[in-house]
């Protein structure tokens, strides 16, 4: 017996080792060990990694602005932001108007930011005078009040001005499409962007630079004042209070930064997917943008941009490379998806129940 | 033991609110102000619609049969405090493995039908006590943690019936069975079942022109007697004191997680049967799709019949499935008539379903937010 505890101590005093253990959190090194045995699987099986490192890579940059937006409120502890098709529509209204002009090339892009951005700060400021008054409880109500701007805009898709007949119902003549292609307007063209060839794996250079300088100026953002401000309102609310931070600005602040980040994101991704998606088609958006940042270690509590950026990078190379493996491996059948949900899920009802603990 | 010590907890509201006749009223008011409003917007669509009213009523009968008894197992959780139980999914799910088993074994009629409800029970018993489990390491956010199990429990789901069927789980059944041999098909057919409770008793006697569905108002009115039956028993009085107040509950000697745990699993329970008598109804079942908008269905429902998040009754449930299911049947028809799109319709549907719970729940939040800084003044 005493034998037996003397050698589990010595297993566990390398303190360094259980340190990066506990900093790595088990999700993740599960998550990763998954990946590198996918990787390993798939070079057994001989299949073309560059292809699937190129669809990586453009899938990482096309949902990293999705979510970067969560880190905003994550930080200030207005918790995820279940409502991130709030401002996705936004960035779908930016898109619409962009292509009712026939805009193309960046100026299409750019003019689609331009137009979303004001309608993502306003309906981020309503977004989070509400959130306010449902403190405790703003997930389960950013959910839902996503859910109800979603169908509220399939009224106004079937029902709005858009005279443009490239992307109006050709029949009747009234009421957007269910998808636009962009393929005239601006389709792809962050992804190609100084897009260059590296070992055969396409690296869409302007997509991933586009990603980073937000990151990069979010990570500039949190050393500021205002930003050092809605660290401390996230960390300890009362402390942040009682000296002198106006707490409840801060979470404002906070909401309305990360609606406009899912507006941008909107746009960054159907010029990357290619098509403009409306309707119904943006209802579950949030979910894996939720799960990728709380696979990268972020908590209830506490996120960096570095667990976005690794968030992003392992499950996106996750959903990507897991149905093309899977379907050779299996024949047919598709686990993808259902990996998909077991995972995304898992994380976040792994993050959901354990900050009651800490 | 604890009984005499918590009742008196419960009886001052009561008491309270009968004495000042003119609060009472305003409570009555302040309750009733959602279903009005949406029995409001039902004669509207009602009247834009233009619909013949034998036709509204049939529907009606039809739609109550087949969702009260799903609306009604979301009432206990709300009892003991755990919030709208989206966890009922997964019941709906325990009992959709249920219904696979005797489709596979083809045993059919009432007796397929009542082993299907028998099968369900320890499948639901222990989903629920795993819901439970969980829920119960998430308290305060019980429902954004009981959306999300549904979801994940849903891959867990496909997972068995998609992948693990033909594989590590031996069946062979080529009518049930996707062509490769591995996974169900999407839909199967229940007409061995089909209606099998709806017909079970007195098929033959009609209401004037309307066909009753007998013997499901029978387990519904059976499931009614059995709710009201059960917040009098000593269990029901220990979950309306844990409802009330978790801290108080523990110390006056209840084992609040215990009591957490029966409510889930008892509606759980309930979940599974409610999906039993509406699949028996439709006649046909979507094997992945069937269950996953039962929860923000029901939910919705009993929001509409005046529920709250803290307070819910028999009365809600019916009120509700009553008044959000005519909205169901009127909305696209007033869409199409209004505006000539019958989609509108459809999308206002969607949109009243998720909004009248996200209004619910932040109505909600915010009382308690109110009450808390009100109770801190005083």
């Amino acid at each position: 017996m005493e034998l037996n505890m003397s050698k589990i101590k010595r297993l566990c005093s390398p303190d360094h080792l259980r340190n990066f253990y506990e900093k790595f959190g088990l999700p993740r090194l599960i998550i990763s060990l998954f990946l590198l045995g996918l990787f390993i699987l798939a070079f057994i099986m001989k299949m073309d990694l560059t292809i699937l490192l190129s669809a990586s890579l453009d899938r990482i940059g096309m949902n990293g602005l999705l979510v970067l937006a969560m880190l905003p409120t994550l930080v200030t502890g207005v918790g995820l932001n279940f409502g991130l098709p709030v401002g996705f529509v936004c960035g779908l209204v930016g898109g619409v108007i962009s292509l009712e002009y026939n805009l193309t090339g960046f100026t299409g892009l750019f003019t689609a930011m331009l137009c979303a951005l004001p309608l993502a700060i306003l309906t981020g400021y309503l977004y989070a005078a509400l959130l306010e008054r449902v403190r405790g409880q703003e997930m389960m109500v950013g959910t839902y009040v996503g859910f109800a701007v979603v169908a509220g805009m399939c009224i106004f898709w079937l029902t709005a001005p858009f005279r443009n007949p490239s992307m109006v119902w050709a029949i009747g003549g009234t009421g957007v499409r269910v998808t636009i292609t962009l393929y005239e307007h601006y389709s792809r063209i962050l992804n190609d962007f100084l897009a260059f060839k590296l070992f055969g794996v396409t690296i869409p250079t302007g997509l991933l630079l586009f990603f980073g300088f937000f990151c990069w100026l979010a990570h500039l953002f949190f050393r500021t004042r205002t930003g050092m401000a809605m660290v401390a309102t996230g960390a300890n609310p009362m402390y942040a209070m009682s000296s002198g931070i106006n707490v409840r600005r801060m979470r404002y602040i906070s909401v309305m930064l990360s609606n406009t980040l899912a507006a941008i994101g909107a746009i960054v991704y159907a010029q990357s997917y290619g098509f403009l998606q409306l309707y119904t088609a943006p209802l579950y958006m949030a979910f894996p943008a939720v799960a990728a940042a709380l696979i990268g270690g972020a908590t209830l509590k506490k996120a960096t941009v570095g667990h976005i950026i690794i968030g992003v990078v392992l499950f996106q190379t996750l959903l990507t490379i897991a149905l093309p493996i899977t379907q050779t491996v299996l024949q047919g059948t598709d686990i993808s998806e259902i990996a998909r949900m077991i995972i995304s899920n898992g994380m976040i009802l792994y993050a959901l129940t354990r900050t009651e603990r800490g | 033991m604890n009984e005499p010590k918590i009742t008196p907890q419960t009886l001052p509201e009561k008491t309270a609110g009968q004495v000042k006749t003119g609060k009472k009223f305003e409570g009555i008011m302040g309750e009733l102000y959602v279903p009005l409003f949406f029995a409001v917007l039902c004669l509207l669509g009602i009247v834009a619609a233009g619909l013949n009213p034998r036709f509204l009523l049939n529907e009606i009968i039809i739609r109550l049969a087949r969702n009260s008894f799903l609306v009604l197992s979301l009432i206990i959780p709300v009892i003991a405090g755990l919030g709208l139980n989206f966890g009922i999914v997964i019941g709906a799910m325990s009992g959709q493995a249920a219904l696979i088993i005797i489709t596979h074994l083809e045993i059919g009629g009432l007796p397929g039908f009542l082993l299907a409800a028998l099968i369900s029970v320890p499948f639901a018993l222990i989903t629920g006590y795993l819901t439970g489990l969980v829920l119960n390491r998430a308290k305060g956010r019980e429902m954004v943690t009981g959306y999300i199990l549904g979801f994940f429990a849903n891959g867990v789901y496909q997972l068995i019936f998609l992948v693990l069927v033909g594989t590590l789980i031996p069946m062979s059944n080529p009518k049930m069975m996707l062509s490769s041999g591995i996974g169900l098909r999407n839909t199967i057919d229940l007409i061995a079942i089909n209606k099998a409770l709806d017909n079970a008793l007195l098929s033959s006697v009609r209401l004037g022109a309307f066909k009753i569905p007998w013997a499901t108002f029978l387990a519904i009115g059976l499931l009614c007697l059995f709710t009201s039956y059960f917040t009098k028993t000593k269990l029901g009085q220990q979950m309306r004191a844990v409802g009330q107040d978790r801290h108080i509950a523990a110390v006056s000697g209840i084992n609040v997680d215990r009591i957490r745990l029966i409510a889930i699993m008892i509606s759980t329970v309930l979940g599974a049967w409610g999906q039993l008598i509406y699949l028996q109804n439709i006649g046909t079942f979507n094997t992945y799709n069937s269950h996953e908008q039962v929860g923000m269905f029901s939910i919705a429902a009993i929001l509409i019949g005046g529920a709250s998040i803290s307070k819910a009754t028999i009365w809600n449930a019916l009120v509700g499935v009553l008044l959000f299911h005519t909205l169901f049947v009127v909305s696209p028809l007033a869409g199409q008539r209004i505006l000539g799109i019958p989609q509108v319709g459809e999308y206002f549907r969607s949109f009243l379903a998720y909004g009248i719970i996200a209004v619910a729940l932040a109505l909600h939040a915010w009382q308690t937010k109110k009450k808390a800084a009100s109770r801190e003044k005083e």
